[in-house]
């Protein structure tokens, strides 16, 4: 697996040059991080080079890490290889203040759906996106969920509090 | 001859009609709006509205310690809840680096692939049902109440088992559990292959489902398919042979595929996917091997209540676990497993804290059913109705 | 072999040779109570415990309650099975406005009662916030004998309901803490 590691740093290396940050090891996935504004250009590159030939999205998850300055929000890609069979991550940070990110609709129509659903839970701006609405939630919601500062429950109920848990 | 275009009265004074298609339906089997826009019975145009059960899942598992995370799995897809079960305890043991006993593994591929054939009658006998073969379904449901028997000996529960535990299972398979696993096997592949009589080459069931909503290979891989649906438009993957998990790779299974991705090619392959779980359940009987259904990770591993109730050690390590005092190691870890429609995967965030400090799900269905309105496009309307139960969305997994 | 059959609870009444006569309140709801025709509100997983009821194992045709009416004019009982979420809340309340009277609502599972182990900010807390409930099934999901025995409970409510009830002002201001008119 390192090799795959190596091969796919030193073909990243290679064309985006300083825009290439880190690539490590994480448990058994080989995990690259790239500014962001090489993103459109990483993934279609991943999936057109042949001897990569990363064809297949598995997952778009997005991060929030409130307490890193400058890079509080992180979106992560999941491609694997369906040839040889091989995983990786990608990993684009940016700052709360510009969470423009193109969409990657063209490359893979299934990104769809996860963009949006990424755009609901911590409202990542996929610009180039066909349709970008909110998927799971209302409509009327007016914040984004995932965020860490927004609250889990309901504010609606009265018949949970914190005299009940002892706090 | 000029190339413009002729100007069709006909085509301009069409009428199209709007019919709101959900979110309860009777034929759509869980919640799904789509507004369709009709020419008559064909679909001009369908647009998809999601999100009618989200119960928040992702932002609820941020909140709970790792063991209580495993019902909220139970309720991803809960036709198959074991797999899910089980995933999440192989994702949080990679996680911690946790090597789980032979014998455990080959209970969990037993546990796995009984979930697999209990979604998969869910899913022929509904595609049976929507063709008008309501026999199926009365018939060969029964089976999932002996699979729902064998559920209940393992772990107490029906539906939502809540099975295994973080580095084993619980506990080990009862004699009244084998000897029930036992007579499930001897009846089993009767009623299947009765049922499989009753539908497979009915003239009706052909003529109803074969050429009804296909999608090629290519643009399934494009949408992101997985699971049978994928294997049914003609492409072999699997993650149980392409990353084999929990011993996978000790057993010898083939991978049915279909040719066109039709209605009909999904339903054939579900049909022998489950002959080949009935054949890996035998494999996994039959070479059983003996030891300890669970690992040393004393950390980790819920102890039994017996000991929590008489032993000082035992109960030390149940409010450790309960109260979330144990150190879990730092990192993130992608783990995935095949479960009834696909790879479902859990890519989890820890940063040492109690609980998770991020999990994404990847859901199958909800990637997946971005596809349908394409598949449903220049159709009938009752061809989109069977298109969708034999895609077999399940609202739970598709809203998380 | 025979078979016990036991005929339905005759209710109270005059008897004599050839003829039988009662309140009409009693057999109407004798004959509502052993026709119930449920509209299965499904959402998540305790629809497949329902599906597991409706099929051959538990077969709620024994109750009489087989013949579900997915058109809410036809239907007598709502029964709301599975999490109900913000987005879905006005949906059930206009399916239950649609219903004809007299109707009566069955809440099924834990979800539907009272959001459940979802306290979460998408998932509404208990369906009782925006209709009324006639019987609370509990568990997660419930058993089908549990499913059975809220429909028997159902069964009983209808049958000594009082034909008048649902013209009275306490009813109507029932409905009116709910805001349905």
């Amino acid at each position: 697996m390192s090799d795959l590691l190596t091969t796919v740093a030193d073909k990243l290396k290679e064309k985006f040059g300083p825009a290439f940050i880190s690539a490590e090891m994480d448990y058994d996935f080989p995990v690259f991080t790239l500014e962001k504004s090489v993103l459109y250009e990483t993934l279609s590159f991943l999936k057109s080079e042949p001897e990569l030939n990363f064809n297949f999205l598995t997952t778009i998850a997005g991060i929030h890490y409130p307490d890193m300055k400058e890079k509080e929000f992180c979106i992560t890609y999941h491609l694997h290889n369906l040839f040889l069979n091989h995983r990786i991550r990608l990993k684009f940070y940016m700052p709360e203040s510009d969470m423009k990110v193109p969409s990657i609709t063209h490359i893979w129509p299934t990104a769809n759906w996860m963009e949006r659903q990424e755009y609901d839970f911590f409202g990542f701006n996929f610009t180039g996106h066909p349709d970008l609405r909110r998927i799971l939630n209302m409509d009327e919601m007016n914040y984004f969920p995932l965020r860490k500062q927004y609250p889990l429950e309901d504010g609606s109920r009265d018949d949970k509090n914190d005299k009940q848990f002892g706090r | 001859m000029d190339n413009k275009k002729e100007f069709n009265q006909a085509e301009a004074e069409k009428v199209y009609n709007i019919l709101n298609l959900g979110p309860t339906h009777p034929a759509t089997h869980g919640i799904f709006q789509n507004i369709l826009k009709m020419d008559g019975e064909i679909i001009v145009e369908a647009e998809p509205t999601i999100g009618y059960i989200h119960r928040a899942f992702e932002k609820l598992a941020e909140h709970r310690p790792y063991n209580q995370i495993t019902p909220i799995t139970d309720r991803l897809n809960y036709c198959s809840s074991p797999i899910n079960n089980l995933g999440w305890h192989m994702t949080v043991e990679k996680l911690i680096g946790c090597e789980v006993p032979k014998r455990a593994q080959y209970l969990r591929v037993i546990i796995m692939e009984l979930a697999r054939i209990a979604d998969h009658i869910i899913c022929t006998t509904i595609i049976g049902q929507d063709t008008g073969a309501t026999t199926g379904f009365l018939y060969f449901f029964q089976m999932r109440e002996k699979i729902y028997e064998i559920y209940e000996e393992i772990c107490g529960a029906r539906l939502t088992t809540n099975i295994g535990r973080i580095g084993g299972m619980e506990r080990d398979f009862s004699p009244v559990a084998i000897a029930k696993l036992d007579k499930f096997m001897q009846e089993f592949p009767e009623y299947l292959k009765e049922f499989q009589k009753l539908i497979e080459r009915n003239r009706i069931f052909m003529d109803r489902t074969i050429d009804c909503g296909p999608i090629s290979g290519e643009r399934a891989l494009a949408y992101g398919f997985t699971g049978p649906n994928l294997r049914a438009a003609g492409v072999d993957y699997d993650v149980r042979v392409a990353n084999p998990y929990s011993s996978y790779e000790d057993f010898d299974f083939k991978i049915p595929i279909g040719q066109n991705g039709d209605t009909y090619d999904r339903f054939m392959v579900r049909i022998q996917e489950m002959w080949e779980s009935v054949g890996i359940i035998r494999q996994a009987l039959d070479k059983m091997p003996t030891g300890p259904f669970h690992a040393d990770v004393p950390d980790f591993y819920l102890p039994p209540k017996e000991e929590v109730y008489s032993k000082m050690e035992a109960l030390i390590y149940h409010f450790k676990i309960v109260m979330g005092e144990t150190a879990i190691p730092k990192g993130e870890v992608y783990h995935s497993v095949e479960g009834g429609n696909g790879e479902l995967g859990f890519y989890l965030i820890s940063d040492g804290g109690r609980t998770p400090y991020r999990l994404h799900f990847r859901r199958p269905c909800f990637i997946y059913y971005q596809a349908y309105p394409e598949m449903i496009t220049n159709g009938l309307l009752s061809d989109a109705i069977l298109t969708m139960s034999s895609l077999n969305v399940i609202a739970g997994e598709l809203d998380a | 072999m025979s078979i016990d059959i036991k005929p339905e609870h005759k209710p109270e009444g005059i008897e004599g040779a050839g003829f039988f006569a009662t309140s009409l309140e009693k057999v109407v709801g004798l004959a509502r109570a052993n026709s119930l025709w449920p509209l299965p509100f499904a959402t998540s997983c305790c629809g497949i415990e329902f599906m597991a009821t409706m099929a051959s194992h538990y077969d709620l045709a024994r109750f009489g309650s087989e013949r579900l009416s997915f058109s809410p004019r036809q239907a007598d009982l709502l029964m709301v099975m599975g999490t109900i979420s913000k987005k879905m809340g006005p949906i059930l309340r206009q399916v239950y406005e649609q219903m004809a009277e007299p109707k009566w609502v069955l809440s099924m599972g834990a979800c539907a009662s009272s959001g459940g182990i979802f306290d979460t900010y998408s998932v509404l807390q208990g369906i009782d916030r925006i209709i009324p409930v006639d019987v609370y099934i509990p568990g997660c999901p419930p058993r089908p004998e549990q499913v059975l025995d809220g429909i028997l409970k159902i069964q009983e409510l209808s049958k000594s309901e009082s034909l008048r009830r649902r013209d009275t002002p306490e009813y109507k201001a029932q409905l009116a803490l709910y805001g349905i008119e």
